[in-house]
């Protein structure tokens, strides 16, 4: 033999080496990293909406590490996440769940969080057929509360006709009962999207119930140029304005309201109005702005302790501006986060502690229990509100705290949560769910399982 | 009756503020034939820059010339990058090219500044006076005073100057302008240099309405209907155009928008362009082209 064909014979079998090494390296990767839990997070770190965004991901970045630096993963399951850059835009969503949805290195999708409206709705059905939960924290189609005929939709803590709701039995508390209502004029002033006319069908039926005017009007995208609907405002010279903006829609309202003398105090805003990134560009007018909110703004709440313990102190977290610690998207992403590593919890108590895939999430989000004493050993008692979901209730809570702007910062005005009227609406939900399973040729489930 | 020309008076203010962005896009056109898709990026890009150094504390009056000179590197940049290379191709290659610039400042503005939310607050008292009995912001005044200002000097910049002139020679005849010694390359870096600082104004009064942040970048939806109908070349018809515009909106989602049970001012402006655009092509102070076949 030669002594080139030697050499031949010598690199291919060090080549051949190599590739078996790699091979059963890659292999034992993956044997690995299916220890692992994996939660693909669609972010928006870019575009139109990305302020609005970027807190959020670090409040459940924080929170997912919080969980593997402290307690070494749910029940030693440690937490690995990446990120999609959707730019909030439907086509981008629907994309980013197509690429993760079977899982990262044998680790599956147990949970898929949209962070945008239209991408969860268009996702409804897709979820559906890959068996992966949607979790959409005070967002989402309202009628996805029952379980029944959308077994993978969950609009969990505060749907928009919850909102809605509490917005109203606020108003109630400050003018001295449901009865009080009887005669006021209460105008929702909303984005002109189908997220912002979520809300008229509830409103109507609260306004026939309760005998108050609802008066709607929507204001275009982006929410610019208001002078328009203000001035309608002031002509109709409502009692009470209920603002459902997104993005520059809420400080072109709030500064607008103030051109046309309307009375700060007297504007609530929306879940997606009532930010810091909503209520701080409007300046000094923004100052008694009221706001409903499942997220309350703080960093008292114990959790919050712990986290700027082990996770902020130590440079770990995904924070890069300290003084967003603690406001309403901070702690809307550690609400997020807290429902989806509980409901993986309760899910390996029922499938054995392993990754959990997203048919055993289902199961146990239906059967998440949030009491006061589970949210108490958290440390989110006040943070988030005590919620208990099944396949007939896929929301659980229902309630939102009234924060008022005193120019710095949001400060708890109602008396703790303001609550909806859950048994009032929820007969409309289920029909109007019940519509769409006809529509669909859905069968509902039978909720008792 | 008093509600209908307060509706008037509001729209008309708010249409000023749409012709500050137009006049961004004349001035560019004007000089060189080129649709800059890239205005609402340059307004953003100077708020952002503006509103980055008062937060960290930078007077006022330093920040300003601190922006008109970064949005004037911008300008150098882009006809050196872009533009110089692409002399002499179809408008639509133009056109494409600032498309692409907007993308650029877009995504460059976030990483270099971030993508919060900032507060910009000029001093300017929003509170409403009355007068004769009709509600008025004071803040739209200063803007409508501003703009009224901008259109005065860029008037004077285009009639009386040397190099204002020589930029409409470019406009009117690129070639017969460059045979008699006009360097265009210079003159185009003015042009979007000028273009910056209108950016700048227009990014400081829209900043402190709505807050600097991305959204910015959209007044140009509504600045577009006032170029068609003011025309693009004409800096009174943009002020015309966003009057007619502003007006239009805020009277139309009144009382179009009660009939039709939403609202309107998204497309209404665009339904006003449309029909000039049938009547008069050229806008309403535009120069249509004329040319010997």
């Amino acid at each position: 033999m030669s002594l080139w064909k030697q050499k031949r014979i010598v690199s291919k079998a060090v080549g051949l080496a190599a590739l078996a090494l790699s091979a059963a390296v890659g292999t034992s990767v993956s044997a690995e990293e299916a220890k692992t839990q994996y939660f693909p997070l669609a972010t928006f770190r870019v575009g139109a909406y990305a302020s609005s965004g970027i807190p959020v991901w670090a409040g459940e970045i924080d929170y997912f590490r919080y969980i593997n630096e402290v307690e070494g993963g749910i029940n030693g399951i440690k937490l690995v996440w990446d990120e999609c850059e959707t730019n909030w835009e439907v086509e981008k969503g629907v994309e980013c769940y197509e690429r993760v949805k079977a899982g990262k290195n044998g680790s599956p999708v147990p949970i898929f969080l949209p962070h945008g409206d239209p991408i969860s709705k268009a996702l409804t059905e897709k979820s559906v057929a890959d068996k992966i939960p949607l979790v959409t924290i005070a967002y989402g189609r309202t009628e996805a509360i029952d379980g029944r005929v959308f077994p993978y939709s969950f609009p969990v803590v505060f749907s928009f006709w919850s909102e809605a709701s509490s917005a109203v039995n606020f108003i109630a508390e400050k003018v001295g009962g449901k009865d009080k209502l009887k005669g006021l004029k209460i105008a929702t002033v909303y984005h002109d999207s189908p997220y912002g006319k979520e809300t008229q069908v509830p409103l109507a039926h609260l306004a026939k119930t309760y005998g108050f005017e609802d008066i709607q009007i929507p204001v275009p995208h982006p929410g610019n140029e208001q002078s328009a609907q203000w001035a309608k405002i002031r002509q109709l010279k409502p009692d009470w304005v209920f603002l459902r903006g997104w993005g520059v829609m809420t400080p072109v309202a709030i500064k607008t309201a103030a051109k046309v003398g309307f009375p700060v105090d007297h504007i609530i805003g929306g879940i997606w109005s009532g930010s810091e990134e909503d209520v701080r560009p409007a300046g000094a007018v923004g100052k008694g702005y009221l706001a409903i909110t499942p997220f309350p703004a703080g960093a008292n709440f114990e959790i919050h302790q712990k986290l700027k313990k082990y996770i902020l102190d130590k440079g770990l977290s995904d924070l890069k501006d300290p003084k967003s610690f603690g406001s309403v998207y901070y702690n809307s992403g550690v609400d997020e986060a807290i429902v989806a590593v509980e409901a993986i919890r309760t899910a390996q108590a029922h499938f054995g502690v392993r990754p959990i895939n997203g048919e055993e999430a289902q199961w146990g989000l239906e059967h998440l229990d949030l009491s006061e004493k589970r949210l108490a050993e958290i440390g989110a008692t006040g943070l988030q509100q005590p919620l208990k979901l099944s396949a007939k209730d896929h929301e659980g809570g229902g309630a939102g705290k009234v924060l008022q702007w005193d120019g710095e910062k949001w400060n708890v005005v109602s008396n703790g949560w303001v609550k909806s009227d859950r048994d009032l609406l929820l007969p409309l939900i289920y029909e109007r769910a019940a519509a769409y399973a006809r529509e669909k040729g859905i069968t509902p489930r039978d909720a008792t399982n | 009756m008093s509600f209908f020309i307060e509706t008037l008076v509001g729209g008309l203010l708010a249409g000023v503020m749409y012709s500050l962005v137009a006049i961004g896009f004349v001035l560019v056109f004007k000089a060189s034939g080129v649709f800059n898709f890239a205005q609402g990026s340059m307004v953003l890009c100077a708020a952002l820059t503006f509103v980055t150094m008062r937060d960290k504390g930078i007077d006022f009056w330093l920040a300003a010339p601190i922006t008109l000179t970064v949005m004037v590197l911008i300008a150098i940049a882009v006809e050196r990058v872009v533009l110089r290379p692409l002399v002499n191709r179809p408008q639509i290659t133009l056109f494409m090219a600032t498309l692409g610039v907007s993308f650029v400042i877009e995504g460059l503005a976030q990483i270099v500044m971030g993508a919060s939310v900032h507060e910009l607050d000029l001093g300017i008292v929003d509170t409403p006076i009355e007068i004769g009995g009709v509600q008025v912001s004071q803040f739209d005044l200063v803007a409508a005073g501003t703009a009224g200002i901008l259109v005065v000097a860029l008037s004077i910049f285009f009639n009386k100057t040397r190099v204002g002139i020589a930029l409409r020679a470019i406009a009117d005849d690129p070639q017969a302008a460059l045979s008699i010694g006009i360097r265009l390359q210079t003159l185009w870096q003015i042009v979007w240099g000028v273009a910056g600082f209108v950016s700048l104004v227009a990014g400081l009064l829209w900043g402190a309405r709505q807050g600097v942040q991305f959204a910015l970048t959209l007044v140009v939806l509504k600045a577009l209907p006032v170029l068609i109908i003011g025309g693009f070349t004409s800096i009174t018809g943009a002020i015309v155009g966003g009057l007619i515009v502003g007006a239009g909106d805020s009277l139309a989602e009144i009382y179009l928008g009660s009939l039709l049970g939403g609202s309107v001012s998204t497309w209404f402006a665009y339904v006003l362009a449309v029909a000039f655009l049938l009547i008069r092509p050229a806008g309403l102070f535009g120069e249509a082209p004329i040319e010997r076949i």
